[in-house]
């Protein structure tokens, strides 16, 4: 009798789909999104738990297919790219309407942009503007005419964005980066200075957004509710009445919520279950590629990390196949080159090729045959299960076939950035993740001077090809110019790829339109829950 | 007693003001920073971030204007009712969290500590509801096979460390009978599974307290002379004893109640709880430095509150002490 | 009680011989059958794990093939997800863990004792400075001291029973001074001093042995405490590194997997449990044998 009495307590919560006005089941879809969101001001975050649910309450200039994320309409219906592939000219739909009802107008695109570049602002993801003209200049505050700046609005449906450099795959970036969000800037204006981020103007009740969704609750660490937008532009397809995002970070507690039917689609999955769904319940699991690179990034100014060939030596003594296969086992894809395959439709054709063999007669060639004398490296990574038992491993690894001694040293995470950004490290355990689909974005964090390169690995030759590549005049004399980048990369090894991310998480059946995407980006316009 | 109340009241004052000031200045000396993040920040946005939080002034400057923003500048108490909101009450700013821009820290609070103050009461409620009898029993049949049995059962509390209690409550109670949801706090009926992993720890260690501290006072020579003038048993324990006998478990339950109130980070992330444990742990982890000074400060009066009360209840209970 | 008087040939009348205190207690904690069985198994589980790792298998040696595995004739108590033999890894691990047990907590006990009891005993302004000082670490951020301790000092082993012990004897000293404040108003104490001792000589020969009670108690709730936080320390970089392992860190690692593979939680937890029974059933013991009070029957 008791337990009876729990089981309706606890299955109300569970259930949680009531009827709608005309009857009709609500479909409720509820999403495991990890951290808490910092934030949902487009102009201020970078995470992925925020970008998931700012996708539901803003639209970009240029959408994504649910497929592959390709470029399509968004709040543009179309555009224009000039001669010289500097200016595009973007049109927007005639009944764009924010959620409170008022009208969009390329107008506040261009006040978004200047308060995303605003100095005062300081904004972390303003960079991701720098492509435009005068932009960074705006940002350094050593212009202060916004109008020099090369967002312009022709008129209420026109937006003229000017580069000060080619960019081939600004598409690409429009239809994953929400940093080019409109936001309504008069309503912001109602909470507070512009240039403040501490207004609470994303708050449920106040936050107005372009996207399909409304903010209705956001009840920090419990939950976060958006539902319907009826402004929407094309209100029409979206079949989700609401979405519930759950901040659950611990991945065994997220598991337990997916097996009670608490949550409909999680954003992890602990991977020791992963075997246990492979077996039972195959159609809930989803494996699939992700982009981003697992490597270890090399110090190449501590000896004996200096010298090229042990470094390839290391890289090449590194059994990726039982790497992946026996300790990882998300069923990712062993890396042999930085450049992830097939990304906007490139694959790199360089390898890490000669195993084991090769390894040994590097290190020999270098002095050190059989390890000997090898002073031993030291190897970072920040406290997480995962990067331990893949050092552990590697650690063995080496050991067996160079005779090369490393050492553990692990960091919880701001003291391991610290020591990255500050260069202090030997040989450490880093990962990055794409921003849009296209192989630039992990060539270019290799020249000389990116913030991001830390390897201090330096080759103008490099640069040189890489910048050249902005001016290729198609997409395959591009791809060609990565192609030579990518075999630099495996010669010198200023890091060693060592596996392609896959994303693996679970998805009750009952969803459809949740197609596998490189960059596990959903809109949520084409998701609905089949009710059979 | 108010004379001894007062002056602890009055010591409070700069023993907050050294915490404050130490936890101030350690924060900064450990590497990495609010905005140490993978995708570098380049050094231009850092200056931003950096005027825009007053992280560019001298550092005595900001200690400087912090203070001032804490000082209570104002007196509503009425405002509490309505949310904790300490700015409105009494004019105490924490300011913005880094982590949260958009959040401030008395926000996070407010929302934040009703909840560790619940779970914190129901799983006290526990400890003591199991814990007390437990040692009392032990210590009254000591040596017997009762006494065994609750002192094993109050080990276990301690050595099944929470992040083994918690999921196995879970699964069994949850994943495979079904009385509870999984993990959250939405209704009533999960405040159980959480409470009663917290508690277990708490419950042990007062047991193990209650049964040395009696052992204690029983071999003592007053309750020999209560039991020579024919005091039944259970008078003996319950008028003579165990005033003295819980002495220990007051002294512990001071710092533990504190601890207990501001929640349990481990707790907290099994079961998925908005609560203050996590933040303490992880504004440390992110150096969100307001956040930090915020939850010390917390539970910083919190632990010289509870240790008042627990030195006024010591005195309560040993008539011999007094008020010093 | 005496017996009616008989006569007795003076021969046949025994002198009675005196004992020390401390004799006294040893016998009685022989006599305490439970007490004896938990000091029995602290020994041996010092042993095996003192002398245990020359002999088994290594404990770093993977086994990828094989992942993680049940028990069986190879590997009695199963491996992990490495494929490493899990009896070797709770052989090693215990090393860590009874070391940093029993240093950090004598350090806590140490520290804690003394600065509880004189706080205590001394009253006044010197306990509320004292205990104001109490205060003050108590609320310090933990996570933060730690990470400053290994910016200033490196990471060694040392530094862990620092960091642990700087925590631990804060509890410690709050209960020995509450139990000190009942303590020095009893009479022997007033006796004491009217004898004339010095403060020293009170605190540290009559206080605090009538203090032990609770103090050994506490201990065998600090130990645990002290194995699981060095977990949480391993988090933050400080302790061992892997492929070291301890028993908390290996308890934490079943935790998570205890579904899948059960061995990897039910041995550490069982051997962490089957310790800590013990050495609090022998605790218990000992504070039964050294308590004065006791009758001498």
């Amino acid at each position: 009798m008791l337990s009876a009495g729990f089981a309706l307590a606890g299955g109300c919560a569970r259930h949680g789909d009531g009827a709608g006005a005309d009857g009709r089941p609500l479909q409720v879809l509820r999403i495991g999104n990890g951290a808490e969101p910092q934030d949902l001001d487009p102009e201020a975050i970078t995470g992925v738990p925020e970008l998931n649910i700012i996708l539901s309450l803003f639209d970009s200039l240029v959408g994504a297919d649910p497929h592959d994320l390709h470029p399509i309409p968004g709040l543009a219906e179309s555009w224009d790219i000039s001669n010289d592939r500097l200016v595009y000219t973007f049109h927007l739909r005639s009944n764009l309407h924010w959620s409170d009802g008022n009208p969009i107008t390329a107008g506040e695109f261009v006040k978004s942009y200047q308060r995303t570049l605003t100095p005062a602002f300081a904004s972390e993801v303003s960079y991701k503007l720098w492509c435009v003209v005068g932009a960074e200049d705006y940002n350094h505050g050593m212009l202060t005419d916004f109008s020099k700046v090369g967002f312009k609005a022709l008129d209420d449906r026109t937006l003229q964005v000017t580069l000060r450099q080619r960019i081939p795959f600004l598409l690409k970036i429009l239809a994953t980066d929400d940093v080019w969000d409109p936001l309504p800037v008069k309503v912001l204006a109602r909470y507070g200075p512009l240039d403040r981020k501490d207004t609470g103007w994303t708050k449920a009740g106040r936050l107005v957004g372009s996207g399909a969704f409304m903010l209705k609750e956001w009840t920090p660490d419990q939950k976060i509710v958006v539902v319907r937008n009826p402004y929407y532009w094309d209100a029409a397809r979206v079949k989700l009445d609401a979405i519930e995002f759950y901040p659950v970070v611990d991945a065994s507690t997220e598991e337990r919520m997916f097996r009670t039917g608490q949550l409909d689609i999680t954003s992890q999955l602990p991977s020791t279950k992963i075997d246990v769904y492979k077996r039972e319940h195959p159609e809930e699991l989803r494996l699939e590629p992700y982009l981003g690179v697992y490597f270890y990034r090399c110090n190449v100014t501590r000896p004996p990390l200096n010298d090229a060939r042990i470094r390839r030596a290391l890289a090449l003594a590194v059994d990726r196949e039982r790497l992946v296969g026996d300790v990882v086992k998300g069923g990712e894809q062993p890396a042999y080159a930085v450049s992830y395959p097939n990304d906007g439709g490139y694959t790199p054709r360089a390898r890490l090729t000669g195993g084991v063999a090769e390894a040994r007669r590097l290190l020999a060639e270098a002095g050190f045959p059989g390890g000997k004398g090898m002073p031993p490296i030291e190897l970072l990574y920040n406290t997480f299960k995962e990067h331990q038992d893949i050092g552990e491993a590697i650690q063995a690894m080496w050991l067996e076939n160079l005779g090369v001694r490393v050492t553990l040293r692990n960091e919880d995470w701001k003291v391991y950035l610290d020591s990255q950004h500050t260069h202090n490290f030997q040989l450490e355990r880093a990962g990055w993740i794409a921003d849009y689909m296209d192989p630039h974005v992990f060539l270019e964090i290799w020249v000389t001077a990116n913030g991001n390169n830390d390897t201090l690995w330096s080759d103008p030759e490099y640069d040189r090809l890489l910048r050249s590549s902005l001016d290729a005049d198609t997409e395959e004399a591009r791809y060609e110019i990565y192609q030579k980048l990518d075999s630099i990369l495996v010669e010198e090894c200023p890091v060693i790829p060592i596996y392609y991310y896959t994303s693996f998480y679970t998805v009750n059946p009952r969803v459809q339109g949740w197609w596998p995407t490189l960059l596990n980006i959903h809109p949520y316009k084409f998701v609905h829950l089949d009710r059979t | 007693m108010f004379r001894f109340i007062g002056y602890r009241l009055l010591q409070a004052i700069p023993v907050m003001l050294i915490i404050i000031t130490g936890t101030f200045f350690m924060q900064r000396f450990v590497p990495g920073g609010p905005f140490t993040a993978e995708k570098a920040v380049t050094p231009e946005v850092l200056r931003n971030l950096n005027a825009y939080y007053h992280l560019d002034d001298p550092l005595w400057k900001q200690y400087r204007d912090y203070l001032w923003d804490l000082c209570p500048k104002a007196f509503h108490p009425g405002a509490l009712t309505q949310g904790l909101d300490l700015k409105q009450a009494f004019g105490i700013d924490f300011r913005p969290s880094f982590k949260y821009p958009n959040r401030t820290v008395n926000e996070i609070i407010a929302d934040k500590l009703p909840v560790s103050l619940e779970l914190g009461f129901y799983s006290l409620l526990i400890a003591l509801a199991v814990g007390l009898p437990l040692g009392v029993l032990a210590a009254v049949r000591r040596n017997t096979w009762i006494d065994y049995l609750c002192s094993s059962l109050a080990m276990t509390g301690i050595c099944v460390p929470t992040f083994v209690l918690g999921p196995i409550l879970v699964l069994l109670l949850a994943i495979h009978a079904g009385w509870f949801n999984a993990s959250g706090w939405y209704s009533p009926i999960d405040r159980i599974l959480p409470s009663l992993t917290l508690g277990s720890v708490y419950a042990a260690y007062i047991a193990r307290l209650s049964r040395g501290g009696l052992l204690e006072i029983m071999s003592q020579d007053f309750i020999r002379t209560a039991r020579a003038k024919g005091a039944t048993e259970t008078r003996v324990i319950f008028k003579h004893a165990l005033r003295g006998g819980l002495l220990p478990v007051v002294s512990f339950l001071g710092p533990a109640i504190a601890g207990i109130l501001t929640g349990s980070f481990v707790i907290e992330t099994i079961f998925q709880i908005p609560g203050l444990g996590r933040e303490f742990v992880n504004s440390a982890f992110n150096r969100d430095y307001t956040l930090v000074l915020g939850t010390v400060i917390l539970y910083a009066a919190l632990i010289v509150g509870m240790n008042l009360v627990v030195d006024v209840v010591q005195v309560w209970l040993n008539p011999k002490l007094k008020f010093e | 009680m005496s017996a009616a008087p008989q006569a007795v040939p003076p021969q046949q009348e025994q002198p009675e011989r005196g004992r020390s205190p401390w004799a006294d207690a040893w016998r009685r904690l022989r006599r305490n059958r439970l007490a004896l069985f938990g000091g029995i198994v602290v020994a041996t589980m010092l042993v095996l794990c003192l002398v245990g790792p020359f002999f088994s298998q290594s404990y770093e040696d993977q086994n990828l093939d094989l992942g993680a595995a049940p028990p069986s004739v190879a590997h009695w108590l199963g491996t992990d997800t490495l494929g490493r033999d899990l009896f070797a890894r709770i052989l090693f691990g215990g090393r860590i863990s009874i070391l940093v047990g029993l240093v950090a907590t004598l350090v806590a006990l140490v520290i804690g004792v003394s600065y509880g009891a004189i706080a205590g005993f001394a009253g006044g302004k010197t306990d509320a400075v004292m205990m104001r000082i109490v205060d003050i670490l108590y609320a310090l951020p933990f996570a933060i001291f730690v990470i400053l301790l290994m910016v200033f000092f490196g990471r060694n082993i040392f530094l862990l029973f620092v960091a642990i012990g700087a925590v631990e004897w804060l509890t410690m000293a709050r209960i020995v001074r509450g139990q000190a404040l009942s303590v020095k108003h009893m009479e022997f104490i007033e006796a004491a001093r009217a004898l004339g001792y010095g403060r020293r000589r009170i605190i540290f020969r009559h206080i605090i042995p009538n203090l032990l009670g609770p103090i050994i108690v506490y201990t065998t709730l600090t130990i645990p405490a002290v194995m699981l936080l060095e977990a949480f320390l391993s988090f933050l970089g400080l302790g061992v590194q892997p492929p070291m392992s301890s028993w908390g860190v290996l308890i934490k690692d079943g935790a998570d997997k205890m579904e899948e593979f059960w061995w990897l939680l039910v041995f550490p937890g069982s051997v962490f449990s089957l310790t800590l029974f013990s050495l609090n059933f022998l605790g218990d013991g000992l504070r039964d044998a050294l308590d004065v009070r006791a009758a001498k029957d």
